[in-house]
């Protein structure tokens, strides 16, 4: 791995088994899986390979049934409820796919939320703090806005923020691009790279190939197994960004003559970055008209 | 979380839902209004009793003859008068409990004088007797010890006796007969209504006894007379000593039976206020159950909430919040409506009661232990209702309360 670092991720022969109608089904069959302080993981995944169970094991939402997880040192597995979801408030940011972000509370009002569970006893404005999060993912002036007032991408930043708050040393984020068009997936991942250079630990499960490029690490999981574990050298989301973002301007310039094109894979998405072609690279999603990533753009 | 966090997350939650909040609410504001209006006609009622029974006189125990027999047939309470004069003077004389004590003698006659005639009741009385019967004055004065003593020919007209005869209300000084014997009216007393048995109790003239007695009766016996204590914790050893001071004037000999009945106000108070008390208590009956059925509305609008809210629970939990900290939230949403409905009923009741009291006339009386008594009930309500559903939102598993579409 990189160079000698506290573990802050340590689990051994993980197993979890649902037992449906009867027959036992092995959503995890042993898992070693280790993550070094300051690391930027993707774990990926065919549908049912365990990768979402093993995120919710890692995050303290679930307990395994067989094998030890050692989180900072702790063994999490022999805690009780209450210890857990302590864990959950102090140690660790979790991010959604689908947000869950409270509806009609305010985007401040659910950054507030896991200050309102906090009992370290420190004493900080819960305001204060709140608003400093969302000014972290670039949202301090949507403090007052509900949910259904925002876009998506701007939805799952307050979760971000949310996931902030508490200064967490662990992000975990299960398909956190999922509902999200590819544009915004890259400036989620950027922000993800701004926070890991800070010392933020990421781990993010995915099946989206395209933005498995921006991480540090790729782990793939298979029936319940771990059987890849690669480190890799990150692309910049930023960059990308500022390409994506001048091609869309170039491609509404060029909009009367040429024909968008189809879905594009990532592979392609870069080579094509490369080589300076930028018609091809727009992606067509339903939130991604030309409109809406110009209002993002400004 | 702190308290104060608590209420506040509590009563955020409760506003983003007003119209089903309120509806919710209703079912308390209603049973609790109706406890308060309910109970309030009831105390109003028992009031309105305790009233008159204090109007015939409070303290007050009754000496009357007794019953005789002959054969093994009885002929009935009063049969047997022995009732004299001079047993209402040995008891004021030996008694120590007693405060006031007045022999009545009693006789029917046309009263003539001022406008025309009035047929009434004449009571010859003591000086006691303005006491015993907690009687006030509308004019003049009430006649004296040496009035009795001198047998004056003074009277003291009822009220509605002096409306009869003086409609003017100038009796006072002016001469009435009664069998052709002229009085002198020196008082009127003030009204006192009717009895519970709908006698009234102003149609009557008062004489001293003695003068009654010579004048207008011409016999010794008399049929009763009244006493009373100061306290009424006395009445009952009052009652044993009358009976031994009879017992003695009269000359019984210890294996002969009392020739007298004592009887006491006390009995027929405990015995109407009983009767209110039950009213009260049944019409407080009836309206709990719509407290009741209240209190079942808040439990079910919060076992839907738990859910509807399932996922926020499950945020809330992936957030930090302990099992505990998910149950105060919505045991406090749950106290917070009932209480808040509660004070909302506790209004209502006001305003329903003064509402019954100004246009049907019925008098209501809310008292303040029963509005406590409401609002601490409705938030026992609240506990007890909500306890279910808010544990059920605790127990829930994060992992499959996220899950929850």
């Amino acid at each position: 791995m990189q160079k000698e670092k506290k573990t802050v991720i340590e689990t051994s022969g993980i197993t979890k088994i649902y037992s449906m109608g009867g027959t036992e089904v092995h959503a995890l069959a042993g898992v070693d899986f280790q993550v070094d302080d300051g690391e930027f993981v993707a774990i990926i995944g065919a549908s049912g390979s365990g990768k979402s169970t093993l995120m919710n094991i890692v995050g303290c939402l679930d307990y395994p049934s067989k094998g030890t997880y050692i989180l900072d040192g702790v063994e999490v597995n022999k805690l009780e409820r209450n210890a857990l979801a302590d864990i959950r408030n102090q140690k660790i940011g979790f991010i959604f796919q689908g947000f869950n972000l409270l509806a009609r509370t305010s985007a401040l009002e659910n950054v507030e939320l896991p200050l309102l569970y906090d009992r370290s006893g420190n004493k900080y404005n819960l305001k204060k703090r709140a608003r400093e999060a969302l000014e972290i993912v670039g949202l301090g002036d949507r403090a007052d806005h509900h949910p259904n007032e925002l876009s998506g991408g701007q939805q799952q930043r307050v979760a971000i923020a949310r996931a902030l708050v508490t200064d967490p040393s662990l992000l975990l984020a299960d398909e956190p691009t999922g509902n999200l068009d590819s544009k915004t997936s890259v400036e989620v991942f950027g922000l993800f790279q701004e926070l890991n250079a800070k010392g933020i630990t990421i781990v993010v499960v995915t099946h989206e190939r395209d933005v498995i490029h921006y991480v540090k690490r790729v782990v793939e999981l298979k029936d319940g197994l771990l059987i890849r574990d690669e480190l890799q050298t990150p692309r910049s989301a930023a960059e990308d960004l500022e390409r994506i973002i001048a091609a869309e301007i170039d491609a509404e310039n060029a909009a009367e003559n040429t024909v968008v094109g189809a879905d594009e894979s990532a592979e392609n998405l870069a080579e094509d970055v490369d080589e300076d072609v930028t018609v091809e690279i727009v992606k067509e999603t339903p939130g991604g008209s030309t409109q809406d990533i110009n209002e993002l753009a400004v | 979380m702190t308290a104060s966090r608590l209420l506040v997350v509590a009563t955020k939650s409760i506003l983003k839902n007003k119209m089903r909040t309120l509806l919710t609410m209703l079912g308390i504001i209603i049973g609790v209004g109706a406890v308060i209006i309910m109970v309030a006609i009831g105390q109003g009622a028992q009031s309105r009793i305790a009233e008159q029974i204090q109007n015939l006189g409070t303290n007050m125990i009754v000496i009357t003859a007794g019953t005789s027999s002959s054969g093994g047939v009885s002929r009935g309470s009063g049969s047997y008068n022995r009732l004299r004069v001079r047993d209402a003077e040995l008891i004021a004389q030996e008694s120590i409990l007693l405060s006031g004590v007045t022999p009545v003698v009693t006789t029917f006659t046309q009263a003539v004088g001022g406008t025309g005639n009035w047929r009434t009741l004449i009571n010859g009385v003591g000086v006691d007797y303005e006491y015993i019967r907690a009687l006030t004055m509308f004019d003049g004065s009430f006649f004296n010890q040496r009035d009795v003593r001198q047998m004056k020919k003074v009277a003291v007209l009822g009220w509605t006796v002096a409306e009869n005869l003086f409609p003017d209300g100038d009796g006072v000084g002016q001469q009435i007969r009664l069998r052709n014997v002229p009085f002198t009216i020196i008082g009127v007393l003030n009204p006192k209504g009717q009895t519970a048995s709908g006698t009234d109790q102003d149609d009557q003239i008062l004489a001293p006894y003695t003068t009654v007695q010579t004048r207008l009766r011409g016999r010794s016996f008399i049929s009763q007379i009244l006493v009373n204590t100061s306290n009424p914790n006395d009445i009952p050893a009052a009652e044993e000593e009358i009976a031994v001071l009879m017992r003695e004037s009269h000359g019984l000999a210890a294996w002969e039976e009392d020739d007298f009945t004592v009887r006491n106000q006390t009995e027929l108070a405990e015995a109407a206020q009983g009767t209110t008390e039950v009213m009260t208590l049944l019409l407080a009956a009836i309206a709990s159950i719509s407290l009741l059925v209240g209190g079942i509305g808040i439990m079910n609008i919060m076992l839907v909430s738990v859910t509807e809210r399932t996922k926020e629970i499950g945020i809330r939990m992936a957030v930090g919040a302990r099992g505990s900290d998910v149950l105060t939230q919505f045991l406090i949403e749950s106290i917070v409506m009932s209480v808040f409905g509660g004070a909302l009923g506790v209004l209502l009741g006001f305003g329903g009661s003064t509402l019954l009291s100004r246009f049907m006339g019925w008098g209501t009386e809310v008292a303040p232990d029963i509005v406590a008594i409401a609002i601490i009930f409705s938030a026992a309500v609240g506990i007890f209702f909500g306890f279910y559903p808010a544990r059920k939102a605790a127990a829930l598993n994060p992992i499959d309360a996220l899950r929850y579409e």
